[in-house]
């Protein structure tokens, strides 16, 4: 039977290096299979995150050859075999154990969003092309590849005053959901930095829902950011009236 | 208590952060008590994103002709009676109210023309009743739940898994558990318990399930003296998918074939049309795969041991909006363009009808101060689920249990904790790493997994179900022996260990109750009684722990009012 070997992250927060681990491959096999395969066979207490092992609700994130890709979509017989296959965790943030990260950061800055407010006296009348915008910003299986990819947080670690990629896509499904009733675009541009996104589409690469983030989240609420605090007119209004801008 | 472990206090603790237990959570809220929600995954990753096709309420916004009566009898129906008739008719009065409120709280299903909810077909629902988003309506359910729960300010305790109940004297009195990421202990104190944990699949080898389905909640409420139910009743979903095999078992949803999928064997034959020629690929779970089971045994299954799922003869537009997760799975891990030929799909083990005995109206179980919701309850279903009734079950059963034991906790004094308990519970974790030697859990794992596939799977027989109780029992010494290497920190092979004894204690009712229940029902085959029996159609199975030891009981089905009956009498 064929083999491959896996260069597998091993570690935890004081430190760590990929180790090597020989497996065999079978047709169809998908890099969460091996990392399953190790667990099994050659060292129970490799760390991996993983639930579905469909591709639906974002667990087993890692970096395979250097890209982040969910390790249950990812088929070994994509990659090539005549070296390691390396399986590093996400970097953007701090390894618990071997594979598994400490995404708890996420969980906080999703808990500052204002959440769904409906307008008053909304009669729940929706149309199917009223939905269909936010609906693609609620495929997002929340598996933090994006934020893992984002430079913002993976080089520049600003993980104190941006939210990442992850989070813009939750805010536009909120803005644009037809019965929503608040703003949340000063937030969007104070608290959660929007404007360091300089649109390089990594996100949008990685992104195993084929959301548009960039083109459809992110560029959509910078415009909403700039209508709201850059345009000149506005501006001149806000003076005048002493508001805000909310 | 000493100061020895960490103690979190909540009036109401729900185990489980799946739809069931946070729509619990939700509602102990609403009712003004406090609640800590623990779960073994990242707050929604539970296996409730995993549903694809839709939750079934009698909306009526496709079909206007569709009301409780109707989805109440297509319940009753596919379970074969044996549901409790109260839960049934509570889950079919009161869903499309669950359904109208995740839509208040953010919820976007697909739309009619007339801006209603959208509603699709579903195997055995006499009506268009499934509201979905596309195939991904678990996922808009779990998040529109989590988001609600966070806003309303719920303590949640991620990666954090309870390994046993705790009592004060004869009442529930929290929960020990442990953290993941540093193997930790820690102890919540709580005057009621939600077990809202799911079931117990990941027992078998081909299953949809993941990890985390490993019969916790059933098997730390039946040590805690809680009657277990219905547990023959494992439902096999009838497409999974079967090639390669590093995807087999992987859900194929019904909404494939409720958007209007064909099956066929390999010769080509719609072969449905020999099992249940009115239903055809819209028959219920238990029938589909049977027949499915039966084509593949009598040698007309596909290269691969399946069917043919067809549902290439749509628009490809079509297909890719209203089954997108379908057609990727397939693209990418099949090389199968599902817009263009069929799938292979064969039998995967999803569901657990049977769980935890409760009260109808508030999922109270029979300790005082334990209560239960979703798969981890049983009753609602009976001998078989059918599709999109769980995602409906969980929200009407989540909110009831949550009321319940908000309620409950709010009349009752403090509990008090015995330190013995905790110790003990504290010695049973740490045992494996004290065994110098002894074998990995994965291995018993794979063994009972493939046990469980062949002789506890769609077609039973006594003399294999004999073997299978032996088996588990050898497992069960086994287990007791293994050995974990590595540390306390992250370590899923401690984790297993701990697991392996849930989805024994889990497994062992099911081949008990398989065993004794000497008649074909639902989900339950039995080569050897293939017809239904009257008398056991009155019967539900129980399971209780007695004198240390696993103790099989009847109890009658109740038996429900007349009108209800009449309901049930009247064709379509």
């Amino acid at each position: 039977m064929a083999e491959v070997v896996m260069a597998v992250h091993r570690g935890d927060a004081s430190g760590g290096k990929p180790v090597e681990y020989t497996v065999p491959l079978a047709p169809g096999m998908v890099v969460l299979d091996a990392l399953h395969y190790i667990q099994g066979h050659l060292s129970p207490d490799l760390a991996v995150r993983w639930n579905c092992k469909a591709g639906r609700c974002g667990s087993c994130s890692a970096e395979v050859n250097g890209k982040p890709r969910l390790t249950c979509k990812t088929r070994m017989d994509s990659l090539p075999s005549d070296k390691p296959i390396t399986v590093l965790p996400l970097k953007a943030f701090p390894v618990i154990k071997d594979l598994v990260t400490d995404v708890k950061w996420n969980y906080e800055v999703n808990r500052k969003i204002p959440a769904f407010s409906p307008r008053p006296g909304t009669d729940w009348k929706m149309y199917q092309e009223d939905v269909e915008r936010p609906q693609e910003f609620r495929k997002c299986i929340e598996c933090f590849l994006c934020q893992d990819v984002c430079h913002v947080l993976r080089d520049h670690g600003k993980h104190a005053e941006y939210a990442g990629p992850r989070f813009f896509v939750r805010v536009a499904g909120l803005e644009m959901h037809p019965l929503d009733g608040l703003s949340r675009i000063k937030g969007m541009r104070n608290q959660m930095g929007i404007g360091l996104c300089n649109i390089t589409k990594c996100c949008t690469e990685v992104c195993p829902e084929e959301i548009h983030i960039t083109d459809n989240a992110i560029i959509a609420l910078k415009e909403r950011v700039v209508d709201q605090f850059y345009d000149p007119l506005v501006w001149i209004a806000r003076k005048i009236t002493g508001s805000d801008g909310r | 208590m000493t100061e020895k472990f960490e103690v979190h206090e909540h009036d109401v603790l729900v185990i489980g952060a799946g739809g069931a237990g946070l729509r619990a959570a939700i509602e102990v809220l609403n009712q003004g008590a406090s609640v800590g929600v623990v779960c073994k995954s990242l707050l929604g990753k539970a296996h409730t994103v995993m549903a694809e096709g839709g939750v079934a309420a009698s909306m009526g916004n496709v079909d206007p002709a569709d009301n409780w009566k109707t989805h109440f009898r297509d319940t009753m129906r596919g379970g074969k009676f044996l549901n409790n008739w109260r839960m049934a008719q509570l889950h079919a009065l009161e869903a499309p109210e669950r359904v109208r409120e995740l839509e208040q709280w953010g919820a976007l299903f697909d739309r009619t023309d007339a801006g209603e909810i959208m509603q699709r077909a579903f195997g055995g629902h006499t009506f268009k009743r499934l509201c979905h988003v596309g195939d991904r309506t678990g996922l808009e359910i779990i998040r529109t739940l989590q988001d609600r729960g966070v806003q309303l300010g719920i303590d949640v305790y991620m990666e954090c898994t309870v390994t046993r109940l705790l009592k004060d004297g004869d009442r529930i009195a929290g929960a020990f558990a442990y953290w993941r990421e540093q193997g930790r202990f820690v102890v919540f104190k709580a005057k009621a318990v939600v077990i809202a944990t799911g079931g117990t699949g990941k027992a078998w080898k081909i299953t949809s399930n993941s990890w985390e389905y490993t019969g916790d909640g059933l098997a730390i409420a039946y040590e805690a003296g809680a009657e277990l139910m219905d547990m023959e009743f494992v439902q096999f979903h009838p497409t999974g998918m079967v090639w390669p095999p590093g995807v087999q078992g992987i859900l194929v949803t019904e909404a494939v074939r409720g958007e209007g999928g064909i099956l066929r064997n390999k010769l080509g034959e719609r072969f449905m049309e020999k099992y249940d020629p009115k239903m055809m690929e819209l028959s219920t779970r238990d029938v589909v795969a049977r027949s499915i089971y039966t084509e593949v045994r009598e040698g007309r299954g596909t290269e691969h041991g399946g069917a043919y799922l067809d549902i290439s003869h749509k628009p490809a537009e079509y297909v890719k909006r209203k089954l997108p997760g379908m057609y990727h799975q397939f693209k990418e891990l099949a090389d199968v363009d599902i817009t263009k030929g069929p799938m292979e799909v064969g039998p995967t083990c999803h569901y657990t009808m049977g769980g935890i005995r409760v009260d109808a109206e508030t999922g109270a179980a029979t300790v005082p101060g334990l209560f239960a919701a979703g798969e981890a309850a049983a009753g609602m279903h009976g001998a078989n689920r059918l599709g999109g009734n769980s995602l409906s079950d969980l929200l009407v059963f989540g909110k009831r249990a949550g009321e319940a034991a908000a309620t409950y906790a709010k009349n009752s004094g403090a509990v008090k904790i015995e330190q013995a308990q905790v110790d003990d519970a504290e010695r049973e974790m740490l045992a494996p790493f004290d065994r110098p030697n002894g074998e990995s859990p994965y291995e018993i794992h794979r063994e009972l997994q493939d046990t469980l596939q062949k002789l506890v799977g769609i077609f039973r027989n006594e003399g294999d179900l004999k073997e299978a109780v032996k088996k588990i029992a050898e497992f069960k010494q086994r287990a007791g022996r293994v050995h974990v290497d590595g540390s306390r920190l992250f370590n899923p092979g401690w984790h297993l260990a701990r697991d392996l004894i849930s989805m024994l204690t889990a497994t062992e009712a099911v081949a008990r109750c398989a065993l004794a229940r000497k008649e074909s029902r639902g989900a339950h085959s039995r080569i050897d009684f293939p017809n239904y029996d009257a008398e056991w159609g009155k019967k539900n199975n129980i399971i209780i722990k007695e004198g240390g030891e696993m103790k099989l009981r009847e109890r009658p089905v109740p038996q429900m009012p007349e009108e209800l009956k009449q309901l049930l009498a009247d064709e379509k």
